[in-house]
């Protein structure tokens, strides 16, 4: 029971951590990308897509690596170059891979009941670490965008706060002038911030139908990516936070899966609703946005 | 908003050309696809206008449209960016559907303004939780609006399968909502009501008040700058409270006017995502609440004629939302300040006057 609820939490908690380092570097690069969920959703589905018509896993996650990157170099124009209100077109762009994901797959795929299927990642067990007892199969019996998504955490955090791209993608994220007029480029950085974005999310999204599942149904995101915004916040704009709220997150959901095998008196919306509802309280008593890049959200044209 | 004749009309100009691309680019995807642009339009248009009854039907889907597009352009005209109007149609829906099985012995007039009361008492509230959030905690209005929606959607889900459940628990619906409370359809079989008409009262309300009080001023003032708008000392913090949960309450009734005449009574989804669509309908209305109407028709005609394309075409029905997503991502386009100079050239520098809305939507704080 004990190892089946930590083996769900790892499985949950993926996406979401893949996609919330991606949104963790764009945001420290000042922008608030809405679109996220839209670009897990594109993932989701070129990866699929790719696979089947190609039979190859490698193919599939290029695929979905490439669809999350163009939409997001989409974004990126708008926001970045037209400086736009990053909110309403990252909410656009979330309609439109909705829109576009459901079209083609309806085209592709056939109407409905002869849904698609590939064969899935397979878990890849690390040796003697997967024979720990208690925990072993849970946490290192997993597929290898599992192992990647944990690897990243160190990996991001180190880049963000040791490195010098870590320094100058702060800078862009705190005062755009400064860093402009210093020369850093704030357009290349909240260009590549979107970018390394794109590949995390259009990863977290095949994991979805490559590894944890191995089908597509429209609107498959369900939420995560939005859910991925909130770890970031919940996480105060730092891997290692991110990490913990990731998991914290993917143990709701994981626990409302049990509980509703179980039966129990706590209703299984209120897991449901737990990473949304936690967001808001963490936001009301933490200060609101204390610890956020200071120029997060605000469209920033050079003069 | 623009002032002149022909600002008015270049702002008009502007919603049409990026229908226009939008409609260029669809055709483009169609074809790609292997399908008939012209056949596809010609099914859109035949199932939302075809027949007398799919044009009545047209209105009918329109309606919730109009009350969240409302709900929008309100809070976008104080640069409150309310994404949350799904979550607050949902609470408006929960409320008018809590109440509505109770009043059985009442008047019809005064069951149905019960009905939209505690609509616009649910939508409000959660409209105005964001706004306390804003006003007093920081928090950007954005991530909670966008939170709610999924704590209003498990909210929902827990009523009809907890306490609001049917009698005989076999479906996760409510109880339904006694016949006084109740909108009558007109001309049947149409499902024509008078939720249009209250659609069509309340954004000229809106219009009033935005454009022609002294709170619409200090709203749009707001909108346009903050911090100026705190040094001239407009209550900020009870302008973002009260204008988040009038937006709140504004998509609200649209919820309770849908339990009312349409579902009588709560199902686990009560929105298809009205209040993201509503962006896109409060953005081709300029964010003017009078033009709300015929955008919201436009888009709900686009909903009902999806149906019909989806029967004669094989293209799924959420090709609507490629075209909701095109028409956001052209508009603002249009409007980048980095397109200005593009943008005189094709509309004249009369466009310049009536960008006033435009500018409302480039964030200063988000």
């Amino acid at each position: 029971m004990f190892e089946a609820l930590l083996a769900s939490t790892v499985a949950m908690a993926t996406p979401i951590l893949l996609a919330a380092l991606g949104e963790l570097i764009v945001e420290r690069s000042g922008v608030l990308n809405i679109g996220i969920e839209g670009a897990m959703l594109v993932g989701a589905f070129c990866g699929l897509a790719a696979t089947w018509f190609s039979g190859s896993i490698v193919l599939g996650l290029l695929a979905a690596c490439a669809a999350a990157v163009a939409l997001n170099a989409l974004l990126a124009l708008l926001v970045v170059n037209f400086a736009v209100n990053q909110v309403v077109a990252g909410t656009a762009i979330d309609i439109l891979a909705l829109g576009l994901t459901g079209v083609f797959y309806r085209q592709w795929f056939g109407v409905t009941g002869r849904a698609i299927t590939i064969a899935p990642m397979r878990p890849i067990a690390l040796g003697p670490l997967a024979r720990i007892p208690w925990i072993g199969s849970a946490l290192f019996a997993q597929s290898a965008l599992v192992y990647l998504a944990f690897a990243l955490v160190p990996i991001v955090a180190l880049v963000i706060s040791r490195t010098r791209y870590g320094l100058e993608l702060r800078a862009a994220g705190e005062r755009p002038e400064a860093a402009d007029a210093l020369g850093l480029g704030v357009y290349r950085l909240r260009w590549q911030a979107l970018m390394i974005a794109g590949v995390l999310s259009g990863l977290a999204g095949a994991y979805l139908t490559m590894a944890y599942s191995n089908t597509f149904i429209e609107g498959i995101s369900a939420g995560r990516g939005y859910v991925a915004l909130s770890v970031v916040i919940v996480g105060r704009w730092n891997a290692w936070g991110v990490c913990a709220a990731a998991l914290l997150f993917g143990a709701a959901i994981a626990l409302q899966f049990g509980l509703q095998a179980f039966g129990t008196a706590i209703p299984y919306q209120f897991f449901l609703a737990l990473p949304y509802a936690l967001t808001l309280v963490v936001l009301a008593f933490m200060g609101g946005q204390a610890d956020a890049p200071s120029a997060l959200g605000e469209p920033y044209l050079r003069s | 908003m623009g002032a002149t004749l022909t600002g008015r009309l270049a702002a008009v100009a502007r919603s049409a050309a990026a229908l226009a691309i939008a409609t260029a680019i669809i055709s483009i995807v169609l074809l790609a696809l292997g399908a008939s642009p012209l056949a596809v339009f010609g099914d859109l248009w035949r199932g939302a206008f075809g027949t007398w009854l799919a044009a009545t039907d047209t209105l009918v889907k329109s309606t919730p449209l109009v009350f969240t597009g409302l709900a929008i352009a309100i809070a976008f005209q104080g640069a409150l960016w309310n994404i949350g109007a799904d979550g607050q149609l949902v609470m408006g829906a929960l409320a008018a559907g809590a109440i509505g099985p109770a009043l059985g012995g009442w008047h019809h007039p005064i069951a149905i303004a019960a009905m939209i009361a505690a609509g616009a008492a649910g939508g409000a509230f959660w409209g105005g939780l964001a706004g306390w959030l804003r006003a007093r905690r920081e928090v950007n209005e954005v991530i909670s609006t966008i939170m709610l929606n999924f704590v209003a959607a498990q909210v929902l889900s827990w009523a009809v399968h907890g306490p609001l459940m049917e009698p005989s628990r076999s479906f996760p619906k409510s109880v339904v909502i006694a016949p006084a409370a109740r909108l009558a359809f007109y001309l049947e079989p149409s499902r024509l009501n008078l939720g249009m008409l209250l659609a069509l009262l309340l954004a000229l309300g809106s219009q009033l008040g935005l454009f022609h009080s002294a709170s619409g001023f200090e709203l749009r003032a707001l909108g346009r700058n903050r911090r100026a708008s705190a040094f001239f000392g407009i209550p900020i913090a009870r302008l973002t409270v009260g204008a988040l949960a009038l937006s709140g309450a504004l998509a609200g009734v649209g919820g309770a006017v849908q339990v009312s005449a349409i579902t009588h009574r709560l199902y686990e989804t009560m929105s298809p995502g009205w209040g993201y669509e509503a962006i896109a309908v409060a953005l081709v209305a300029r964010l003017n609440p009078l033009a709300i109407v015929p955008a919201a028709i436009l888009f709900g005609a686009l909903d009902n004629g999806s149906q019909a394309m989806q029967r004669a075409d094989a293209v799924s029905p959420v090709l609507v939302n490629v075209i909701q997503g095109m028409v956001i991502i052209i508009l603002i386009a249009f409007d980048a300040a980095a397109a200005r100079g593009m943008r005189a050239a094709f509309f004249g520098d009369a466009d310049a006057a009536a960008t006033a809305n435009g500018e409302a939507l480039e964030a200063r704080d988000v």
